[in-house]
């Protein structure tokens, strides 16, 4: 084991499958000469040469075409949009094309293509450089969801991510790029659709998704240390695919249900989650299940207002201290 | 249709056309206006559901493309898109199938009309959202340069596309990068209702805009297979060997409206009627008979092409419908449809 940050997990796992695969090529903007903006893809270049890690002009659709025409040619490309909001200007390429194409042509058409994007809040960007768009994400059938919460899960769920036959859109957290922890050494593949349970507690289950997994966590120690409420927290890892017999072995477990999203209310992953339980293991219930999320709002970007606006650490515990009663 | 002197003109093919290419190409025309003919027949008994974007009077394009590309180049397409797709060598009961949502059809009746595919004979999808595909017909190239393969991409667009964002995306990063692919504008004078020039700051959609991109403004009459092969060969001869991108403006006009429910009453008084005596096939045959190709030869390909639309039908209207159980299937690798365990 090595400890590694988040981001440079991000280059670990871009650079074993590349080592691995003379297939996978890797292209974005800023991504080769400049590491990324991000800094999260240092040392490719170097390593791999321009033929296999290339810069692109400010050009989404063009990046994401390119990779998807290069892989229904027999490429793995990994394509980087540096930030998640910039989604919105190539979503055609996504959600009309990309998504669409295995089915559309009766299955003719193979896309293993990996799609790494900068998401979230924390940075004080404001409403168009902060926003968690992995839900939009998950409501498109034909694309894998991954949003990472650790160093290891992004080397390795990445590397399964590059080795999935299908396209996957991988949501790296961006305030989490410092973060650091525990990498296994050598090639190291997860498996996507699992979820992971932290923490186990009988008194309730929180489930959570990439920083507010953090969230979800702090929150868990304090409810148990200051108010005695022992709290299961399920880190999702993915979205699609959707690992609901974690969930609803968890839930049958406790009987309580909190989910913790940094999404805008409405639409948020939770209200997908809630709706399973609740239509699958109701009887289990014994209180009504409640999502702690961002208001139907866009991101402000002062640190106060941005701080008051994704779900704080004491907002979790004090909404779910009060439901706990 | 003549170029300007600001123009380049299209080198002259290092072969003049062979007897046995200029066979090829009127038969493949033929197919491709009967084929699209009937396509109209079979809407009209209602027997073709939805949308449909007939080629008929460009089928000159598609059928030189079709002639000049290697097996193993790939065709990008619109929704306009059943002339490419045939022209390639796709099966015409696979086509008549899909447009007729049959089981025999190119995509099982999953794709329709507007996304003709078949990734055996290189048709790499026809796309229905304009501009979308250009980027792709780049990626591509993009993997035919990185693996040495000598494939070029050719990906196919109206006039209307040149003035959205993923135009001219596309062409600068393929410039940028070099990469083997030829883009081919069939300027049929109308974005969908509206005259092209109307919207457009050039008299030239895309052959106007390609000094943007640091290539050669070429534009060539697109109702004729001769010329338009010629400038095809050129334009794929410089992609195979390094050269990059080419970006070819082709002039023609569609003889029917933007789509089945679009009669065309926009176009002026007359417009039409000039352009089909310039229609492709008639011109075409009568440069076959100048030629000293015989009467009775052409009137066989007329026969033959007909009696393969004939049949093709047949087989299409006995097809079964596609099974309930394909509509779950194929939006993912393994098959199936599951986005939970």
């Amino acid at each position: 084991m090595a400890e590694l940050t988040y981001r440079d997990a991000v280059a670990a796992g871009i650079a074993q499958e590349m080592e691995r695969d003379e297939r996978v090529v890797f292209l974005g903007e800023d991504v080769a000469d400049a590491g990324g903006v991000f800094k999260a893809t240092v040392g490719l270049l170097d390593k791999f040469g321009p033929k296999r890690v290339r810069d692109c002009p400010i050009s989404e659709q063009a990046i994401l075409g390119a990779a998807m025409g290069a892989a229904m040619t027999g490429l793995r490309p990994i394509a980087e949009i540096m930030f998640s909001d910039f989604l919105a200007v190539c979503w055609d390429i996504v959600a009309n094309e990309i998504a669409k194409s295995r089915y559309m042509t009766n299955g003719q058409i193979s896309l293993p293509l990996v799609i790494r994007t900068a998401n979230g809040a924390g940075s004080r960007f404001g409403a168009q450089h902060s926003q968690a768009v992995e839900n939009w994400a998950m409501m498109i059938p034909g694309i894998k969801v991954v949003a990472p919460a650790f160093p290891a899960d992004v080397k390795g769920l990445l590397a399964a991510a590059v080795r999935d036959p299908d396209p996957v859109l991988f949501f790296e957290q961006k305030s989490l790029y410092p973060m650091k922890g525990e990498v296994p050494d050598g090639e190291y593949v997860d498996q996507l659709g699992k979820a992971k349970v932290l923490r186990s507690g009988k008194d309730c289950t929180i489930v959570a998704l990439a920083s507010m997994v953090h969230k979800a966590m702090d929150a868990a120690a304090a409810l148990e240390k200051e108010h005695g409420i022992a709290c299961t927290v399920i880190d999702l890892r993915s979205l699609v695919p959707l690992d609901t017999q974690t969930i609803l072995a968890e839930v049958g477990k406790t009987g309580r249900l909190f989910t913790v999203e940094e999404n805008p209310r409405l639409c948020g992953w939770g209200a997908e989650i809630v709706s399973i339980v609740a239509e699958e293991c109701f009887w289990n219930l014994d209180a009504p299940i409640m999502r702690i999320t961002t208001p139907h709002v866009p991101l402000p970007s002062a640190d106060l207002l941005e701080d008051n606006t994704i779900p704080s650490v004491a907002r979790i515990v004090r909404e779910i201290r009060e439901k706990m009663g | 249709m003549a170029t300007s002197a600001s123009r380049k003109k299209p080198s002259p093919p290092a072969i003049e056309i062979g007897r046995e290419t200029k066979s090829e190409l009127y038969r493949l025309q033929l197919e491709l206006r009967y084929c699209e003919k009937r396509a109209y027949d079979l809407f009209l008994q209602n027997l073709i559901k939805g949308t449909s974007h007939l080629s008929l009077g460009q089928e000159a394009i598609a059928a030189a493309f079709g002639v000049a590309m290697r097996p193993d180049d790939w065709t990008f397409c619109t929704y306009r898109g059943h002339a490419h797709t045939l022209a390639r060598g796709a099966s015409m009961e696979g086509v008549l199938g899909e447009l007729m949502g049959r089981q025999c059809g190119l995509l099982g009746g999953k794709g329709g009309s507007m996304h003709l595919t078949d990734v055996a004979k290189g048709a790499m999808g026809s796309y229905a959202i304009i501009g979308a595909h250009l980027p792709v017909a780049a990626g591509a190239a993009w993997s035919a340069q990185y693996r040495g393969t000598e494939q070029v991409s050719v990906c196919f667009f109206g006039d209307g596309t040149t003035n959205i964002g993923a135009f001219h995306e596309a062409l600068n990063f393929a410039a940028v990068w070099k990469l083997p692919v030829v883009y081919v504008c069939e300027n049929n004078l109308y974005m969908e209702y509206t005259p092209i020039s109307a919207v457009t700051a050039v008299e030239h959609p895309a052959a106007d805009r390609a000094s943007a991109y640091g290539l050669p403004s070429i534009v060539v009459d697109g109702n004729d297979a001769d010329a338009v092969y010629k400038v095809a060969s050129d334009a794929l001869v410089k992609a195979r060997a390094g050269g990059g991108p080419s970006l070819i403006e082709a002039m023609t006009y569609r003889h029917s409206g933007h789509s089945r429910a679009d009669p065309g009453k926009y176009r002026p008084e007359g417009e039409l009627e000039k352009w089909l005596l310039r229609d492709p096939l008639i011109m075409y045959r009568d440069r076959l008979l100048k030629e000293g190709f015989n009467e009775l030869t052409l009137k066989d390909m007329e026969a033959t092409a007909m009696g393969k639309v004939d049949a093709a039908t047949t087989t299409a209207k006995a097809s079964p419908l596609p099974s309930l159980d394909d509509i779950e299937k194929n939006v993912w690798a393994d098959g199936g449809s599951a986005w939970r365990n």
